[in-house]
């Protein structure tokens, strides 16, 4: 390529106390262009974007914009030098307006410096016709869904002008056609010719989007291809540097008996007559499109939540409504979806996360031993190969992948019959996914009951045995694996099949 | 604060320096009779930091602690009035107590209250109680025979320290195995640092607040009979502003208000400590007043101190970071 980039990364070198983070990195971004940046979890990926944006400063190489060179002192500089980004989960003021969101702190003045609210409205309305998303500049922020959170946040980026738009997973907590609009969004900003740096998981949306991946691994640029000459498992291949055992390695199920038995469980304003069963060593997938009730669902089976009406059996045993110690007792285990929130105390060790779920087992008389509890997080962290420095480390320094791993092994380490695992992948790279999937199948194998929820269709596909698919609150059809494709799940999951017409 | 020192451990040397300082410059203040007192004179408020140490680390506070106090303390004179025995009034005192902690701990657990707000409230209600109780009057004529066991002079035999301190020890540490050996001490910091996370780990969150409460409840009334016995004295506003010692002295020792960290030891270390300077400047004749700018100061010390450690520490990184 002739013309010189918009922003050009040279020699990228940043540590933290020991760790070196990236090392020699380089990149080229040019002005109308989509290119993906790829790697493991841990590749480096944060900090190279956190570098971009004048959150960490380089130790050592360049950045230059347009040619020239830049030193950032912070986010600020970055933002008005052009570079703007969109991080997984946007911070907006809930109470204000997308259009106060907008222009917080550099509103539009009249005079005796009153804010210009014709301006601003008019203005953010601009920006959303521009973007081709029609959302009332009014509207306060609180209750948009997450993709609507992140087209204010590309309007911001906009409204300063913003040459290059960094995404940092910006598709994790999306659905399908919200995807979709996302995509055809930055779309139109490539096509005004702006340079986007693009951040996912899944890899087909690296082929969908970009023109150009960049792969980078334990902080080190590895290579810049061109998306049309590359095939998922050559990128793959760059990302974790060895061949990749098969992604889905599901086994062949023999089927036992019922383990877990849910009837018509309901609970109001949310699902409704859910009734199913899995049994031992069998997948069996929840899907639907997110808000369908997936979660909530499983949560009521675990006891988290209350449910309005309906039973669940464990067993052939009948749980107490509402509990999760009776759902625990009874040899449930739920992996919660929200990692940071709900699977794991952050602030707590590797080795306490592990123990939160066994704090009866871990001595006698009461008291705890701790050469137990440190056994029991360390025999697990070896089976499910937990990456660590030591048991005492706090899970917040681990990658995504390995936290998984460690609300994997609390779990696990309850010995439950059944096995409930929401969104177990989202977030974490394809090394550790593949891993995950290997888990949940050997398990199986071994005799557990697996219920997973999952948005992540080719996952559902490739590791469930039958396939529940939930439509607006109620269960809308139940596919085996034979007969699961991709249509026939969607179709189901957005209502579109006879039996929802009813 | 840093990895080199623990601010726990910081109060407990801080502590050993103001003993240190006091025995050199102070005259009396090592003397045994003087010990005996000083630590005596804290006698309510570490009965009262105990389950609140445990609250805190599990993210919750009861400020209604001190009006507690002064309810039983009420509850106590008007019954003893009444012609009741000691042994009739201790229990009904003691149930009192559990009672108004259950109360705390419903309107927090089902209700979903948060503590502050709660406490706040009943705060001023079992204070208002402890007037209709007993009025603006006193009650004094307790039999010497029951006061000699709160009394400084009396103390355990062959040492200086006083029953209701003895008592104190006990209970710390049943309190010190129970937080930090313990599946329930486990949970507390689960509950503190991740309240959601706790719950999904079918930690019985509700029933553990609610029994915290009740213990805060329970220990409060409690130290009100103490603190009647030792005054000789029963009034309705015993104790008034104590909870705000209690909670400072929790949080000198490292207890973090933010819940999911701190240890039992380091409560205790900061009682004693802010127990001590009290008793040293007093005996060098400073005013109440100035002994109550000295705990502010050190409170608002101990809580800008790991900031500052914090700030410096990141400061010094970026430096190096920059020669590099």
């Amino acid at each position: 390529m002739t013309r010189s980039p918009v922003l050009a990364v040279r020699g990228l070198s940043k540590s933290f106390g020991a760790v070196r983070a990236l090392t020699d990195v380089t990149l080229e971004l040019h002005a109308g262009e989509a290119h993906a940046l790829a790697g493991e979890n841990g590749a480096g990926k944060s900090t190279l974007i956190k570098t971009l944006a004048g959150v960490h400063r380089p130790d050592a190489g360049a950045v230059r914009l347009d040619g020239e060179a830049a030193d950032f002192g912070g986010p600020a500089d970055a933002r008005d030098a052009g570079i703007a980004v969109i991080y997984q989960e946007p911070t907006l003021f809930p109470d204000l307006s997308i259009a106060e969101n907008i222009f917080m702190g550099r509103q539009p003045r009249r005079t005796l410096r009153r804010i210009d609210r014709t301006a601003v409205h008019d203005a953010t309305a601009a920006l959303m016709r521009r973007l081709g998303v029609p959302l009332d500049p009014e509207r306060p922020a609180r209750g948009l869904s997450i993709a609507d959170q992140q087209i204010v946040e590309i309007a911001k980026a906009l409204s300063f002008d913003a040459r290059v738009l960094i995404m940092d997973e910006p598709t994790a907590a999306l659905t399908g056609s919200e995807t979709a609009r996302l995509f055809s969004v930055v779309e139109t900003l490539r096509a005004e010719g702006a340079a986007v740096l693009f951040i996912s998981h899944r890899l087909e949306e690296i082929f969908r989007l970009c023109s150009k991946v960049t792969t980078l691994r334990d902080g080190r640029w590895i290579a810049t291809d061109d998306v049309a000459g590359l095939t998922e498992d050559a990128l793959v291949r760059r990302m974790v540097g060895r061949d990749l055992d098969e992604l889905y390695p599901k086994q062949q199920a023999t089927l036992g008996e019922v383990a877990l038995s849910v009837r018509r469980l309901t609970r109001e304003g949310v699902f409704r007559d859910v009734s199913f069963d899995v049994r031992r060593g069998e997948i069996v997938a929840l899907a639907g499109l997110v808000g369908a009730g997936r979660s909530e669902v499983v949560q009521a089976v675990f006891g988290v939540d209350r449910a309005d009406a309906g039973e669940v059996h464990v067993g052939g045993t009948k749980l107490r409504a509402a509990s999760p110690t009776a759902a625990m007792d009874a040899g449930v285990a739920l992996v919660p979806e929200d990692r940071r929130q709900r699977g794991l105390v952050m602030e707590l060790s590797i080795e306490r996360n592990i123990g939160l779920t066994g704090l009866g087992s871990l001595g006698s008389g009461g008291l705890i031993k701790r050469a137990l509890e440190r056994g029991r997080a360390s025999d697990w962290a070896t089976r499910l190969q937990l990456k660590y420095g030591k048991l005492s480390d706090s899970v917040e320094v681990l990658s995504g992948g390995n936290q998984q791993k460690v609300v994997l092994a609390k779990w696990l380490a309850t010995e439950p019959t059944v096995l409930i695992v929401d969104e177990p992948t989202r977030g974490i790279d394809v090394g550790t996914k593949a891993e995950v999937h290997r888990l949940l199948s050997s398990l199986a194998a071994e005799g557990l009951a697996v219920l997973m929820v999952s948005s992540d269709l080719p996952e559902v596909l490739g590791m469930a045995d039958r396939v529940l698919v939930m439509h607006e609150g109620r269960l809308a059809a139940e596919i085996p694996r034979a007969e699961a494709t991709e249509e026939s799940v969607m179709t189901a999951a957005t209502g579109r099949n006879g039996k929802e017409a009813a | 604060m840093s990895k080199y020192l623990r601010w726990d451990t910081a109060v407990g040397i801080l502590l050993i320096a103001v003993f240190l300082t006091g025995s050199g410059t102070t005259e009396g203040f090592a003397d045994t009779g003087n010990l005996s007192s000083a630590l005596n004179d804290t006698a309510e408020i570490a009965l009262i930091a105990l389950p609140m140490t445990l609250l805190v680390v599990a993210g919750q506070v009861d400020l209604s602690v001190a009006s507690m106090l002064g309810l039983s303390s009420a509850l106590a004179g008007s019954l003893w009035d009444a012609g009741w025995t000691f042994e009739m009034i201790v229990p009904v005192c003691l149930l009192v107590g559990v009672l108004g902690g259950l109360l705390n701990g419903w309107l927090v657990t089902r209700i979903g209250l948060p503590p502050l707000a709660v406490t706040i409230g009943t705060l001023t209600l079992y204070r208002g109680l402890a007037s209709v109780v007993l009025g603006d009057k006193a009650v004094a004529d307790f039999p010497e025979a029951y006061g000699k066991w709160a009394a400084s002079t009396e103390t355990v035999p062959g040492t200086f320290i006083p029953y209701p301190i003895a008592l104190f020890i006990v209970l710390a540490v049943i309190a010190a195995v129970l937080l930090h050996s313990t599946g329930f001490g486990r949970s507390l910091y689960a509950i503190g640092a991740q309240e959601d996370a706790a719950h999904f780990a079918g930690i019985r969150v509700k029933r553990i607040k609610l029994a915290l409460f009740a213990v805060s409840g329970l220990v409060a009334s409690f130290a009100g009979i103490v603190y009647t016995l030792r005054y000789g004295s029963a009034r309705a506003d015993n104790g008034l502003g104590l909870e705000l010692t209690v909670i400072a002295s929790v949080l000198l020792g490292g207890v973090d208000f933010n819940g999911g960290k701190g240890t039992l030891g380091g409560a205790v270390a900061g009682v004693l400590l802010i127990g001590m300077l009290n008793n040293v400047l007093t005996l060098n004749d400073i005013s109440g007043e100035i002994q109550v700018i000295v705990t502010g100061l050190l409170l608002i010390t101990s809580v800008l101190t790991p900031r500052v450690v914090a700030v410096l520490s990141e400061r010094r990184h970026r430096r190096a970071a920059a020669v590099s």
